[in-house]
């Protein structure tokens, strides 16, 4: 250490008592910020150590959720006595792939910071960068399932079957109602406010696995019974009225309302499930980073 | 630091001598914890109907302020639970103080118990690009210093392999490795000499040695008392999260030596 080193510009950290219990949320953010490079390589490394980056791990990515919707697409043709068309798959992939975004970010999420053990330890970070590790990692396993979607969309659009089924009246429904349309490109803001929702989820299930740590074993049938109360598998006007009452308590009644309607139908929904999609996202964003941040402190005692 | 203001010395040199790289300002560390290894909602559930509560309250550290100028090599002794860990990793910024203020001025790199490795399936090297860039490293930074990091780790190929085919000493040179190569203004240590083999316990030294006399900052918490006596100016030792006698290495130690063999004998004499 020469002396010339000494008198440049040292770092000073200072470390003082949390005020009402948050860091102090500029420095924080700034650090966050800094530090993002620690999240991107931890997800990098993660991906690379389950094979997500070889040609047969990526292949993995696209026939897996395949696989998954075509189960589901099964499954609830026998129940309706096959009668769904190519139009209810598009909406049944549409739903699930980003249902599975969230599924893959909360169970991966909630373990980020109990699995960031010795580091967590160890090292002074800004600990919200093991969450959003997770989110970037689950992000990058969905994107390909967008791919199939694009691809399979323009494929039943083009080859699909274009029949029509009347009923006695003499009314008729076009039974293939699949058609590219700009309003599909909504799909991009309503999926931002989708990943802040996911994100603000994720980041709390963070913080509270590290004090009950049997989470990870709730969470697969917690999301689970998700799904099904979700209008995924089904639309969301069939639903029976007094099941719609408690569907203001689902946050994913009006955000995958919303995905299906823009991605699926080509159609814009109606304003409530935009400002409903808007407030979960912001909101869910904001309780689970406060929650988080608020916990944060406790984390290196509690590993 | 009185006596150096009589000196007339150029501006340069007075940062150095004058300038306290760290400053621990009547801190207090006080955090909840739980008496079950893996707390669960099962267990807190079965609990409830018992009205228990397995939360406790660890008063760690207890007013204690104490500034260590640049160049101190500041040693930290003291009982198991005296609080030397808590405070160390306050320092680092890992748990931020209840109470009072600490600055530190530089950077720090930490070589605490527990080492580098933190997640088994990725390799060494990836563990230790994590590490660095978690501390606030740029990726430059670390990947120039890999080749002299494997090179002082000594563990051959496997440096590229996953972390959880690793001894633990093979995880300990790697973790002492690291924190000596990341060029910190400050060096905390906590228990590292302990582990590895003989061979690598005297490089180690070493290499410590040689940045006690390059005058590097360094904190370290030990047991092997002879290493503090060798290594420090400066003793620190901490009783029950309170400072129980700051000074020289010999008159602390002598000190500390003595307690803990009058609290020994009391224990036998109780026996009787």
């Amino acid at each position: 250490m020469s002396a010339d080193a000494a008198i440049v510009g040292r770092p000073v950290q200072v470390y003082e008592p949390y005020r009402s219990g948050l860091p102090p949320l500029v420095p924080y953010v700034k650090n966050l910020w800094r530090r993002r490079h620690f999240a991107i390589e931890l997800s990098r490394a993660s991906m690379r150590a389950a094979h997500t980056d070889t040609v047969f791990g990526q292949l993995w990515l696209v026939i897996n959720p395949l696989l998954n919707a075509c189960v589901y697409f099964l499954l609830v043709n026998i129940i309706n006595g096959g009668t769904r068309g190519p139009d209810f798959f598009i909406h049944l992939i549409a739903g699930l792939f980003v249902f599975n975004f969230l599924q893959n970010s909360l169970t991966q999420g909630a373990e980020s910071v109990t699995k960031g053990g010795n580091l967590v330890l160890n090292t002074s970070f800004p600990l919200l960068l093991l969450p959003y590790a997770t989110m970037r990692t689950s992000f990058y396993r969905f994107l390909p399932s967008m791919g199939i979607y694009v691809v399979l969309f323009a494929g039943l659009e083009y080859f699909g079957p274009r029949t029509q089924k009347c009923n006695a009246a003499g009314a008729c429904v076009d039974l293939n109602t699949l058609h590219f349309s700009w309003i599909q490109l909504l799909a991009i803001p309503v999926f931002a406010f989708i990943w802040l929702y996911v994100a603000g989820l994720t980041t709390f299930m963070a913080a509270l696995t590290v004090y009950f740590r049997d989470t990870t074993q709730f969470l697969p049938y917690a999301t689970r019974i998700w799904l099904y109360l979700s209008p995924v598998l089904y639309y969301a006007d069939q639903m029976k009225p007094w099941m719609t009452k408690f569907e203001m308590f689902n946050p994913l009644y009006p955000i995958l309302g919303l995905w299906g309607d823009v991605i699926a139908r080509g159609q814009l929904p109606h304003a409530s499930w935009w400002i409903a999609t808007v407030a979960w996202g912001l909101g869910s964003f904001a309780v689970g980073t406060l929650y988080f941040l608020s916990r944060e402190r406790d984390f290196a005692v509690r590993l | 630091m009185s006596e150096e203001d009589e000196v007339i010395i150029t501006p340069s040199q007075r940062t150095v001598v004058d300038e306290v790289a760290v400053s621990v300002q009547d801190v207090c560390i006080t955090y909840r914890t739980t008496f079950e290894k893996r707390p669960t909602l099962k267990q807190a559930v079965m609990r409830a109907g018992r009205g228990k509560r397995q939360v406790k309250t660890v008063e760690a550290v207890k007013n204690v302020s104490f500034d260590v100028p640049r160049g101190t090599v500041l040693g930290i002794i003291g009982h198991n639970g005296a609080g030397k860990s808590t405070l160390m990793r306050a320092i680092a910024g890992i748990i931020p103080p209840t109470a009072g203020r600490i600055e530190v001025t530089g950077r720090t790199s930490t070589l605490l118990a527990l080492g580098v490795g933190f997640n088994p399936d990725l390799t060494g090297l990836e563990n230790v690009l994590l590490g660095g860039l978690a501390a606030g490293l740029s990726k430059e930074e670390i990947e120039t210093r890999f080749d002299e990091i494997a090179a002082f780790a000594d563990i051959g190929d496997f440096i590229e392999l996953p972390m959880r085919t690793y001894s633990s000493g093979m995880a300990a040179r790697l973790a002492f490795a690291v924190s000596m190569h990341m060029d910190p203004d400050i060096l905390l240590i906590d228990e590292a000499l302990s582990t590895g083999d003989a061979a690598f316990k005297e490089k180690a030294t070493a290499k410590l040695r040689e940045l006690v006399d390059n005058s590097s900052t360094m904190l370290l918490i030990s047991h092997a008392l002879a290493t503090v006596r060798s290594m420090c100016n400066e003793v620190i030792w901490l009783d029950h999260g309170q400072m129980k006698m700051r000074g020289e290495p010999d008159a602390v130690l002598d000190t500390y030596i003595e307690a803990m063999h009058v609290k020994k004998t009391a224990a036998v004499m109780n026996d009787f």
